[in-house]
């Protein structure tokens, strides 16, 4: 099963990602403009968008831990996840500013309210990753330093379930669940080192 | 016995059910020629309570909160189809000359049923214009009889777990509890609707019979009540039980008072489209007339 993955994974280039990646936010708003969602659009693709932004981190989190826990290796795909989903965030944001709260009091709404401000956050460090996703840079920066620096996923996947987890009404369990399956994904791409490996080194 | 407040406005006004069952493409048309002025109109905060246009039917059946049915916003019309509404009985307790397990039936015989086309504004800055039909409360609670040394109205929710979908999750500590002070109750403004739009009120709604407070809050307006107390104590609501920093027991609208999620200045008006324009919220949801006197000398940033 792996192999056949893997195997197949040569022969399946990364570009589709990137070409197929802003179909269904011109669904949505295609949706949207003609009645498709119900009597609150604007409110209905702002959730989506949100949502979508959560799964494409997610899949991104998930590429180390599945090559390392399970041998499946999708990692040339991991860019494309990645640059994705800073697509997806973006327009989860402007379609907050500009539908949503629609200028007013932009300023005011990232100081004062927690959730925006975490998702503010969220966005302005994954900027310059997404800034920083091609050959060039990473020639530019060298390994270490873009390693280093794209290591800032892992804050941005924390905030993004706090974003949620500060937002919601009452108790609700989508947003735990989701905080829990990204605290396993971190969890399991760490090094466990033995309390006793300084004593063989 | 009601008629107290009365707005100019008549069935004849209300928009015929022929229109509101599609009044997409009565809208398309008219937004070229009456756009300008109605819809596209200076943010100026222009309090006219006589000349809402109300919300279409579907959208007010559509699009609610009624968290014993789910948390989205389409779940109550999805599932409160299944509530049973009749028969349903009200029980009235507490500092009340007549308690007892009342027949709704019983508990409104005979009143007044009028329509009040009022605006409904949700915390979480989305708004409608809902042409309701009810009972002032004070009516009904003149029926039971208050006591004395009664100050406040307290309120629950049905809960039903093989009706309500909802309830079998903790997202609220069920029943669903509200509560106003005595004189927010009696005011006429306060009605207990039984319908909309001329029709028996929608399961999603709060059938069969829910308080409306058009200058609060929407949360505040308890659905498909089961409980009537009276009371000399502030009772616990749910919200404020919930999240006490968020939601006030008063929860008036206020544009100045900010929610720690919402600024409350302005509202996204349902049923506007995709690229529908804020409007401004109006100081006491546009009832400021007539109810502001009941907060006098109160800090409403304290008594939110």
């Amino acid at each position: 099963m792996k192999k056949a993955i893997n195997r197949l994974t040569r022969h399946v280039p990364t570009w589709p990602i990137y070409a197929l990646a802003p179909l269904p936010v011109i669904w949505i708003y295609y949706e949207g403009i003609t009645g498709g969602l119900g009597v609150d659009p604007a409110k209905k693709i702002e959730h989506q968008l949100g949502l979508w932004s959560l799964w494409i981190l997610i899949a991104g989190l998930a590429i180390t831990p599945l090559r390392e826990h399970l041998g499946v290796n999708l990692l040339k795909y991991r860019r494309a996840i990645g640059v994705t989903a800073f697509f997806y965030v973006m327009a989860h944001m402007l379609t907050w500013l500009v539908l949503d709260v629609q200028f007013q009091n932009v300023w005011a709404d990232i100081v004062k309210r927690p959730y925006i401000t975490v998702g503010m956050a969220a966005f302005a460090i994954m900027t310059p990753l997404a800034l920083t996703s091609n050959n060039w840079s990473l020639r530019k920066m060298g390994g270490a330093a873009w390693r280093k620096l794209h290591k800032a996923t892992y804050a941005v996947l924390i905030l993004g379930a706090l974003h949620w987890l500060l937002l919601v009404k009452g108790f609700q369990w989508e947003p735990i669940i989701y905080s829990v399956v990204i605290a396993v994904l971190l969890l399991a791409r760490m090094k466990w080192r033995p309390a006793t490996s300084g004593l063989k080194a | 016995m009601a008629r107290r407040w009365t707005n100019d406005l008549t069935w004849n006004d209300v928009t015929p059910k022929s229109h509101w069952l599609n009044r997409r493409q009565i809208i398309a048309g008219a937004l070229g020629a009456a756009g300008a002025a109605s819809i596209g109109g200076p943010l100026a905060a222009q309090v006219d309570n006589d000349n809402l246009q109300p919300n279409t039917f579907e959208e007010i059946t559509t699009y609610n909160n009624f968290y014993e049915f789910g948390t989205s916003k389409e779940d109550p019309a999805r599932y409160a189809g299944q509530l049973t509404t009749q028969p349903w009985s009200i029980q009235v307790d507490g500092m009340v000359d007549n308690p007892g397990d009342y027949a709704l039936a019983d508990l409104i015989d005979r009143l007044d049923v009028e329509e009040r086309i009022y605006r409904f504004r949700c915390v979480e800055a989305w708004s409608m214009v809902i042409p309701w039909n009810g009972i002032e409360l004070k009516d009904i609670l003149e029926r039971v009889g208050v006591q004395e040394g009664a100050k406040y109205v307290a309120f629950e929710t049905l809960v039903r777990p093989s009706e309500m979908p909802g309830v079998r999750r903790a997202v609220l500590d069920w029943p669903y509890r509200e509560g106003l002070r005595l004189d927010e109750a009696m005011h006429p403004l306060t009605i207990m609707a039984t319908g909309i739009y001329g029709e028996t009120i929608p399961n999603q709604n709060g059938a069969p019979i829910r308080l409306v407070v058009p200058w609060k809050y929407g949360f505040k307006s308890i659905k498909s009540i089961v409980r009537i107390t009276l009371t000399d104590e502030e009772p616990p609501t749910s919200w404020n039980m919930a999240n006490g920093r968020e939601y006030g027991f008063y929860s008036n609208v206020n544009p100045n008072v900010d929610h720690p999620r919402w600024s409350q200045a302005s509202e996204r008006v349902i049923g506007g489209g995709l690229f529908a324009q804020r409007q401004p919220t109006l100081m006491f949801n546009g009832y400021e007339n007539e109810v502001a006197s009941l907060y006098e000398g109160m800090d409403l940033s304290e008594f939110y």
